[in-house]
């Protein structure tokens, strides 16, 4: 056999070990029912997560807890899936900025006992997604909020 | 007035450029046949040839338009509104130009006309190439100038016109539908986070980069279809050595402008818009290896086709990513998605399925030796290391496309929940990792191959040195870093070792070879310069990133939970204001917010500032002076810089030195607030520095109840803990911000309140303005004390003082060493001088005719 068929043999391998390692690396976006039945099992893999804050009638957000005098390094916040199950979020790391603002949010972690412990979080906040509105009056300034 | 001109010239001279590179493409295809080329025939190629200046001149005509709109603020054009604003510096304007899809576009054709001139007039020698050549660069132009075409065919949209109207692009606006000549006053501005110095060079150098990867494309295309199998190789080598440079240099200035201006601690984020770009960089790479390899020994022709070709489809793959939407939430700063996914794709596709199906039609005529390769052979290393860079940039585009899968799948009605690795550093670092040890480990084996005879003995002979110097220094390195504590990292993790020794090799195997050629013929040292360079941003990167180490690590106690005390990192340390922190070595203080203020070289303190309604401007509340140079005086009226930037300052104080920072927070109003970090550069290394969180500048403070005290001169009273001394009233004529006039009045009261640090001067002011009392009150920040002068008791010469006390400002900050981040750059730079080296030589050798001597020929490559 020639050499460059051994290699060729050897990129092939490698080729399909990183395939198959990628699918083994490759996160799933879950609903928090699964995320605890992954956790019942033992398994300790992080997953994606989607949902919405937890909002009263009037629109405001329940249950977000981040007081930085007292421990800047614990956020944390109810999630309510695509399934509507509610579910305890904690993040150890500070409030992202706007966060109240967001529209989706995308967690990624796993089930620690109750709570599920995220250690990504990805926003959707509407002001990126629509357009930018003008009217006569205002201007759109660079600093507005 | 609605300046409709400039954007219908604009707009025509788009479709004159896609009619002239239809016209150019058909005509040098039709120069190009076999017939014409025959028959001695140019008329042909003089016609395309004028096509494509019509084509260029009308690029730059759409260039001129477009500029001119941003340039001049019209703002009836919707580019020039969604992008730029009328408090945007010059050199900005020019990064408006390329922060939307289509300006982005143009970008690129300008490249692809500038490179295609210059194909068309440096390659005068031979003719032969400029046909075929330049009809794949015309088709390449045709899809290009159809993405900024802008006509709407029925139902069917083709491109996205820059030139738009506001009143036709928010058509519903109801502002439009009342005035259709409406012009807004002002734009919505360039993005903040784009108002660096580096992205007004990035995406030229990236596209410039883009762009010069087609010119090796177009050469291998021109090969197969001439049925010249060999001859491409030569004249696209350069060229190869170009695009692989400019994309480079374009990939780094993105990772500095990353690492200087976004918080995530790094310059390397595995963000899909990085990774798409650095895949084609690596296979582009292994694509000018087999191609020396060829030039050298005549071996690795089909592979060089394949790499080469491979290279460009993947650039294709990687606009396709970026600017098609199909991303969406897995990276945070692809383009915003114009709906021309389909035409992107049929751009690919069409790229793809032509230049696959020529070369599996050609295949079989590609000649190929039979010659086995000795395993002390140069070539069979190259060939080694060019599969290395391969698996690498297979393994990113693996993962990369993992949102592409779960489109596919769904387009094809199966529903797919995969997601990118939770950990992508981890998974990412697995793999590249050992590519960067399998990299260094080949460069210094094949280089020293290449120079040497290749036969065992005089091997092992090149290798003795650099590898004795590589364990001598490597463990010196260790048994330094473990036991003594002046490094600022321990080199003991195995794996980070495996990297770190094979990077010395590659670094002392390419030195001794620049050694052994500096006697005979230095600027052919171009190949083991560039590998110095690859291996130093190895050894940058590990230590960088590696050795990355946290210095801001809450160990105040105060926690809210204990649940999971052991794993969780407890990276940021919150700071109050004006009291010290203890943070590794440094005593860290906060002191203040601090904005950016015109011609003042140093940030001055928001409260010598006092904003007005346009937050452009403001006025002096003091002096403003940096270093005894009175910059403003008190009252003076002055320009705030970018007001969406709050800076806020940080000292470090330790037993040696003692140094300031000031990382930034930044209302962004596409993506809320940002923070960008301020970095110390140190020789060996750099201390990285950022806000997390800080109290929403644009919310109203939570002031307590006010509280009164009445006060004759003299009182000292308590407030916030804090001793003030009351000292009385004057009289004073000008209230910053306020227009007096006959029969107003103002009294200013003057307290001292003694702080931690030094005493304040607060001066709330009591007005009587149209007979209405008025007040303006005055904010110490430092303290969260706010002095209001409520009245005055003219009999019993009292004043009434009324005080708010609000929680003081603080900021929570992380903080990180990042070590030998230096040796990354250093790098880069090396690498790209190498680079340069290697071009000016394989040009020269481009433009001598194949005569040379075989043997000096063989001696005369670089890998």
């Amino acid at each position: 056999m020639k050499k460059s068929h051994i290699i060729g043999i050897i990129v092939i391998a490698l080729a399909i070990g990183i395939i198959m390692s990628t699918a083994g690396d490759a996160s799933t976006y879950v609903s928090f029912g699964e995320a605890k039945e992954l956790a019942a099992d033992g398994s300790t893999t992080k997953v994606h997560v989607v949902g919405r804050l937890k909002k009263d009638d009037k629109g405001h957000i329940v249950g977000m807890q981040y007081d930085p005098t007292i421990d800047p390094n614990y956020f944390a916040f109810t999630l309510v899936d695509t399934n509507r199950m509610e579910q305890r979020v904690v993040y150890y790391n500070p409030k992202p900025q706007d966060f109240e603002r967001s529209e989706q949010v995308v967690i990624t972690g796993n089930m620690q006992q109750d709570v599920f412990v995220a250690d990504k979080i990805l926003l959707k906040c509407p002001s990126k997604y629509t357009e930018k509105e003008v009217s006569a009056n205002t201007p759109g300034t660079a600093a507005k909020l | 007035m609605i300046n409709t001109l400039i954007g219908d010239v604009g707009h025509a001279s788009v479709i004159v450029a896609f009619v002239a590179a239809i016209v150019a493409s058909y005509a040098y295809f039709m120069a190009a046949r076999q017939k014409t080329e025959a028959s001695g025939d140019t008329s042909w190629r003089n016609f395309a040839r004028g096509a494509f200046y019509v084509h260029g001149l009308a690029v730059m005509v759409v260039i001129f338009a477009l500029f001119n709109i941003i340039y001049e603020h019209r703002y009836e054009y919707y580019y020039a509104w969604s992008h730029s604003s009328n408090h945007l510096a010059v050199h900005y304007m020019i990064s408006c130009f390329w922060e939307g899809q289509e300006g982005s576009f143009l970008l690129w054709i300008f490249w692809h006309v500038l490179l295609g001139i210059a194909l068309i007039n440096f390659g005068k020698k031979n003719k032969t190439w400029e046909a075929p050549v330049m009809a794949t660069f015309s088709f390449v132009q045709l899809f290009l100038t159809s993405m900024i075409l802008g006509v709407v065919i029925g139902n069917f949209k083709l491109g996205s016109s820059p030139f738009i109207l506001m009143r036709d692009f928010m058509a519903d606006a109801p502002v439009f539908k009342m005035d259709p000549n409406f012009v807004p006053q002002d734009g919505t501005g360039l993005n903040p986070l784009l108002q660096n110095y580096w992205m007004v060079i990035h995406p030229p150098t990236l596209f410039l980069g883009f762009a010069a990867t087609l010119v090796p494309f177009a050469f291998a295309i021109a090969g197969l279809w001439k049925e010249k199998f060999t001859e491409w190789v030569k004249p696209a080598l350069p060229w190869s050595h170009f695009a692989a440079v400019t994309l480079g240099i374009g990939i780094m200035m993105g990772a500095y402008w990353a690492y200087e201006t976004l918080n995530f601690g790094g310059y390397w984020n595995w963000d899909p818009v990085e990774n798409a770009v650095y895949i084609p960089w690596l296979v582009l790479v292994g694509a000018i290896h087999t191609m020396l390899a060829y030039r050298r020994s005549k071996q690795g022709l089909a592979a060089s086709f394949i790499l080469v070709i491979t290279s460009f489809l993947l650039i294709l793959y990687a606009t396709f990513l970026t600017r098609s939407g199909i991303l969406g939430n897995a990276s945070v700063h692809s383009f915003t998605d114009l709906g021309l996914s389909g035409q992107l794709f049929t751009y690919m596709a069409a790229f793809m399925v032509l230049s696959v199906a020529l070369l599996v039609y050609r295949w079989k005529q590609i000649p190929s030796t039979e010659k086995e390769l000795s395993t002390y052979s140069a070539e069979f290393w190259v060939f080694v290391g060019s599969a290395v860079l391969c698996l690498a940039g297979f393994q990113v585009l693996v993962t990369t496309s993992i949102p592409v899968y779960n489109s596919f799948l769904g387009f094809i009605g199966i529903e797919s929940n995969a997601a990118l690795p939770a950990d992508q550093i981890a998974h990412y670092t697995k793999f590249q990792l050992w590519a960067g040890v399998g990299v260094a480990i080949l460069t210094g084996i094949g280089q020293l191959l290449w120079w040497k005879k290749a036969n065992k003995n005089s091997f092992k002979d090149a290798i003795t040195m650099p590898l004795m110097l590589t364990l001598l220094f490597a463990s010196l390195v260790i048994i330094l870093s473990n036991k003594f504590d002046f490094l600022p990292f321990k080199l003991d993790n195995p794996v980070y070792i495996t990297l770190f020794v094979t990077s010395l090799f590659a670094v002392f195997a390419n030195f001794s070879i620049i050694l052994g050629l500096l006697q005979k013929k230095v600027s052919l040292s171009g190949g083991a310069v560039a590998h110095i360079g690859i291996a130093l941003m190895l050894i940058g990167i590990l230590f960088s990133s590696g050795y990355s180490n946290i210095i801001s690590v809450n160990n105040s106690g105060m926690l809210y939970s204990r649940e999971f005390p052991d794993e969780i990192n407890r990276d940021n340390v919150l700071l109050w204001r004006n009291t010290p922190v203890q943070m590794d070595k440094y005593k860290v203080s906060y002191r203040g917010q601090f904005l950016e203020v015109k011609d003042v070289p140093e940030y001055v303190s928001k409260e010598l500032l006092f904003q007005t309604a346009d937050e452009y401007t403001a006025i002096a509340r003091g002096d403003i002076k940096v270093k005894d140079k009175v910059y403003y005086k008190t009252g003076d009226t002055l320009e705030i810089v970018s007001p969406e930037n709050t800076y806020y300052e940080v000292e470090y104080k330790s037993d040696e030195e003692q140094f300031v920072l000031y990382p930034r927070a930044q209302v962004n109003p596409n993506m809320g607030l940002l923070a960008s970090p301020d970095i110390k550069h140190f020789v060996n290394k750099d201390l990285y520095t950022h806000v997390s969180t800080v109290p929403d500048p644009n919310e109203e403070k939570d002031w307590g109840e006010l509280k009164e005290y009445e006060l004759s001169a003299g009182d000292t009273i308590i407030l916030n803990d804090y001793v003030a001394v009351f000292n009385g009233i004057e009289r004073i004529n000008n209230v910053p911000g306020v227009s007096m006039k006959n029969g107003d009045v103002a009294v200013q009261a003057d307290m001292k309140i003694m702080g931690e640090r030094k005493n304040y001067h607060a001066h709330p002011v009591l007005m009587i303005k149209d007979q209405m009392m008025g007040r303006v009150p005055e904010v110490i920040e430092d303290l969260g004390i706010r002095l209001t002068f409520m009245n005055i008791d003219t009999q019993n010469n009292k004043f009434k003082i009324g005080v708010n006390v609000t929680q003081k400002d603080y900021v929570i900050l992380k903080a990180m060493e990042k070590p030998f981040v230096n040796i990354l750059w250093i790098g880069t730079i090396i690498m790209s001088v190498g680079f340069v080296m290697a071009i000016v030589r394989r040009n020269k050798e481009g433009g001598t005719p194949d005569a040379k001597p075989a043997k000096k020929a063989t001696k005369a490559q670089v890998a």
